[in-house]
């Protein structure tokens, strides 16, 4: 496609120029790609105008490079788990196979995403320096530490919002991640309960409840838009936590996959 | 008649696929319950329970202030639909069931009485919620209409997001999204426990994506839920 090349040539001169280009004029493109191309050809054509005219900003390159650590993190996570003979039970093997996939296909988006910047995987330690030696033998810490990466990654992707705002298209793909985390979150918090016999995990967290404390700190948080909630509608401080997600920060983030991370 | 007709020409007039997609399932819902409608109807004061947008026209204004009329009045149809789920529970609801949809009712509760707050004098009035196509006593109908207003839901704050100018209000739908999306998968697990369908390949992308739906659409999505007629035109802008 011609723009493509306008926008490379460009790149040639100037290695900000896509940065430069009006964002009325993107969003116009974006509108007319989206309403003419056939389903299957858009997530393609999405990545290359990601590629080549959105992840120039380095604000933007950053913030996807994060969210890319992270969906290696998970990945991986998911495909020893799967592969791990007898740790899933045949009933929820689905569901492991579905999550999985869509974190495979986070990781493919992402990197196409950002071509040559994107950062190489990292070496990972799943038994998080021993704390969990036996993630992929007992599916109880399994299904634990999978409960707890996926909330994680729902408070990453919504700490870096706020960051994207220059760049509402790569805001707007955050955004549809986010939401795919956030349903992975709440099946695997409802299985997490089954398994380890926990009534007070549910879809959604209650207070800070959750399997790691370090990663639901701030989760009971009632205050919202400068506002304390406290008793708005007559309802509990439990119902009132439970109806808001919070974020952390990427160093939050960073501190907890730390360990996760060998190299 | 008069609102299938008017559903048609809506449906001529958008083009995406995602949207199409999205009006088509809503349409479709309301088809799938059409005869349980019409015996309803006699015990409705409403004479005519199908033909949306009987009531006021509500206009959600514009720029943030907009977005944020436009997420009250989502939640405003969302809170409605499960207070109704409790007030008349499906024949056979379970207790695990109960607590689940309870829990939803006062999430969507706190979202609109939060957005009506933080709106103050600029929020949009009390919407009159149109439900006659749902028929509260069929597990199927109430949780068919769940995962439709759920994930109608995600779809319209992840389309929302881009029009949001100030970074704290951004967080906030930030902040609500992820439980809509939590409830999505929840509901959607009720439906067909066990499967691919909390994430499913209906909803979910070959890029791993959650949809991600403009304003106009959603509304349009929306209109036969609600009596009074939504413009969000310059929502955003």
């Amino acid at each position: 496609m011609d723009i493509f090349k306008i926008i490379d040539d460009f790149q040639k001169i100037d290695g900000d120029a896509a940065g430069r280009i009006e964002y009325a004029t993107r969003r116009h493109f974006m509108n007319r790609i989206g309403s003419k191309l056939a389903t299957v050809a858009i997530p393609t054509v999405f990545a290359s105008i990601v590629n080549k005219a959105y992840a120039q900003s380095a604000k933007a390159v950053d913030v996807l490079n994060y969210a890319l650590t992270l969906e290696y993190l998970e990945d991986e996570f998911y495909k020893a788990g799967n592969a791990a003979a007898g740790l899933i039970p045949a009933s929820d093997k689905v569901i492991f196979t579905q999550i999985g996939k869509h974190e495979t296909q986070h990781v493919a988006f992402l990197v196409k995403a950002l071509g040559a910047k994107a950062i190489k995987k990292p070496t990972f330690d799943f038994k998080y320096g021993g704390a969990f030696a036996d993630v992929f033998t007992n599916y109880k810490t399994f299904v634990t530490v999978s409960s707890a990466l996926e909330d994680t990654g729902v408070r990453a992707y919504k700490g870096q919002a706020g960051e994207l705002l220059a760049d509402p298209q790569i805001l707007e793909y955050a955004l549809q991640v986010h939401s795919v985390e956030a349903r992975h979150a709440a099946i695997a918090r409802r299985l997490a309960a089954t398994v380890t016999a926990n009534p007070a995990m549910k879809g959604w967290i209650t207070g800070k409840e959750g399997a790691v404390p370090a990663i639901y700190a701030g989760e009971d948080n009632l205050t919202q838009g400068g506002v304390n909630l406290k008793g708005l509608a007559s309802k509990s401080d439990a119902a009132i936590s439970e109806a808001f997600d919070e974020p952390l920060t990427k160093e939050a983030v960073l501190a907890i996959a730390g360990p996760f991370i060998k190299a | 008649m008069k609102s299938k007709n008017n559903s048609e020409e809506k449906a001529g007039e958008i083009t995406s696929v995602v949207n199409r997609r999205l009006f088509l399932r809503s349409a479709g819902l309301a088809t799938s319950l059409g005869t349980i409608v019409l015996s309803a109807a006699c015990n409705d004061d409403d004479p005519d329970p199908m033909i949306p947008g009987t009531g006021d026209a509500v206009d959600l204004g514009t720029g943030d202030v907009g977005v944020l009329n436009y997420a009250y009045a989502l939640e405003q149809l969302e809170a409605a639909f499960y207070t109704q789920v409790i007030a008349t529970p499906y024949a056979g609801m379970t207790d695990a069931e109960k607590t689940i949809l309870t829990d939803i009712r006062d999430h969507e509760v706190i979202h609109r009485d939060f957005f009506k707050t933080a709106l103050g004098d600029k929020a949009i009035k009390g919407l009159t919620p149109n439900f006659a196509a749902i028929d509260f006593t069929k597990r199927d109908a109430v949780l068919g209409a769940a995962k439709l207003f759920e994930d109608t839901g995600v779809a319209a704050y992840n389309g929302a997001g881009k029009l949001i100018k100030d970074g704290g209000y951004l967080l906030l739908a930030g902040k609500i999204v992820s439980v809509e999306a939590r409830h999505a998968a929840v509901i959607r697990d009720l439906i067909n426990p066990k499967s691919a369908d909390f994430a499913g390949d209906d909803i979910i992308n070959g890029d791993g994506f959650d949809k991600a739906v403009a304003p106009a659409d959603i509304l349009a999505a929306v209109k036969g839920y609600v009596k009074d007629t939504i413009t969000g035109a310059n929502v955003g802008k």
